[in-house]
């Protein structure tokens, strides 16, 4: 039976993303670890981020979940979510700054304040809701129409210095990085995990695929 | 364009639905999880479900509500009513909730919610406001608790931008005024909170019919409305009101 290792820093609540994978997993055994052996085993990679990411790098060097990152980025489907986006470019400005995986080029900034919409009106942070997401071609959005709404909930963004790994922007109200790919890795700034269907058949694809 | 927010929310009292819900072809009424997964079907943007039991002992019970919710219903879940401290929140979180909803705790101990959401993180904060309007001329709105019977001198719009500063990701302003009596939201209330706060504003209390949702959003500049009769009883779904709030030119999913 095929894995897809589920990682657990200490801090991310992970039922809802090991619940989504359980959902749309056909035989495939989820499973949410930080044991090395285990995650080497594993067949696929979903990282999902919550919360600061001072604290997130923090806690996954702490437990060594780090280096297995970085090893499964190298190699194995790799699907990130949320600060499991952001935590794979060079820089964030969050916490004070912290150096990500520098897996993608790029800087993770915070919303400009204020953040003002075309109309005038003002848009609140964090970006919390649904929004639309433009896809640029790639495998894991089939069966996904484009422009369809994902649920977000984030203050900071990544911009990739390499605009061609972007496969997915999202405006608010300019364009940010609301997934980028490159190879065995995909990663969102968005909670495929809430996002209804759209993003039960995200899941779907990257197990699948 | 980021849509405005439709979120039935659903009081549930020892892991039953209280208010009365009917629906033509939903056979236990009063299952949360039955009319979760209802609302999910009609398009709802969230769910948010308060527990009002009385009893902590009995609190139990709603951690299991949530983990059934959630393991069938893909949608962001707000979980409030009881939450006093982390070890509140860290049950809700781990049941499956995504946000959760400090009110009077917040009230009695403001650092509670900055200690939250420093320990989980903005993003599941959501802080809830019950206001009274105390004056009229200039407006002001005061901060009630006990189901809006006592006072506590605290100006609510104040206190809205202190949550804020406190990191609290989210509001959930509730007139105290307009619940229960389908007259729809207190517009000033609501639009003196978003336009005082940096973060999302959702509007409670009074919705009687789909065009109140629409002022919620377009006179009240709330960044979502919360409703929670006019869809148990089953006069409108959730498409109705997502149809009627487009058909007013609001951005909806």
């Amino acid at each position: 039976m095929k894995t897809v290792a589920v990682l657990d820093y200490g801090m991310s609540n992970l039922r809802s993303v090991v619940r989504a994978l359980e959902h749309v997993q056909g035989d495939w055994r989820v499973i949410v670890t930080r044991d090395r052996d285990e995650i080497y085993k594993a067949d696929k990679i979903v990282f999902p981020g919550q919360g600061a990411i001072g604290n997130c790098m923090q806690l996954l060097g702490e437990t060594g979940l780090a280096d297995l990152i970085r090893a499964g980025l190298e190699h194995k489907p790799f699907f990130g979510i949320c600060l499991g986006l952001q935590t794979l470019f060079t820089h964030s400005d969050e916490s004070g700054g912290v150096e990500g995986f520098n897996w993608f080029e790029g800087e993770v900034k915070h919303f400009s304040t204020p953040l003002v919409d075309s109309d005038g009106s003002v848009l609140k942070i964090p970006h919390m809701g649904w929004n639309t997401v433009k896809q640029s071609d790639h495998p894991l959005w089939q069966g996904i129409p484009d422009n369809s709404r994902f649920y977000f909930v984030h203050s900071y963004y990544a911009q990739a210095a390499d605009d061609k790994l972007v496969v997915g922007k999202t405006p608010y109200p300019d364009d940010f990085c609301a997934a980028v790919a490159q190879d065995n890795v995909f990663a969102v700034q968005f909670h495929p995990e809430k996002s209804q269907h759209a993003g039960l058949r995200l899941l779907e694809n990257f197990i699948k695929f | 364009m980021l849509a405005k927010r439709i979120i039935p929310c659903l009081d549930v009292n020892d892991g039953r639905v209280v208010k009365g819900v009917q629906f033509i072809d939903i056979r236990d009424a009063g299952d949360p999880v039955e009319i979760a997964k209802r609302y999910d079907e009609q398009g709802a943007d969230e769910i948010t479900f308060l527990d009002i039991t009385a009893s902590s002992d009995d609190r139990e019970t709603m951690v299991h509500v949530v983990e059934e919710m959630a393991a069938q219903v893909f949608i962001p879940l707000t979980v409030g009513g009881g939450i006093r401290e982390l070890a509140d929140i860290q049950r809700m979180l781990n049941a499956g909730a995504d946000k959760i909803a400090i009110n009077t705790a917040a009230v009695f101990n403001p650092e509670f919610v900055r200690e939250a959401a420093e320990h989980f993180g903005s993003q599941c904060i959501v802080v809830a406001i019950d206001a009274k309007q105390v004056s009229d001329d200039p407006k002001r709105w005061e901060i009630f608790t006990h189901g809006g019977r006592k006072p506590t001198g605290i100006n609510a719009i104040e206190w809205g931008q202190k949550m804020a500063d406190f990191g609290a990701g989210e509001i959930l302003l509730t007139s105290m005024d307009r619940d229960g009596t389908r007259d729809g939201f207190d517009l000033d209330l609501t639009r003196a909170m978003s336009e005082s706060v940096p973060i999302p504003v959702i509007a409670s209390g009074g919705v009687g019919n789909l065009e109140h949702l629409a002022q919620g959003v377009k006179e009240g500049k709330a960044d979502a409305v919360l409703a929670a009769s006019i869809f148990h009883f089953g006069e409108h779904t959730v498409g109705d009101a997502k149809a009627h709030m487009q058909a007013r030119g609001i951005t909806v999913r």
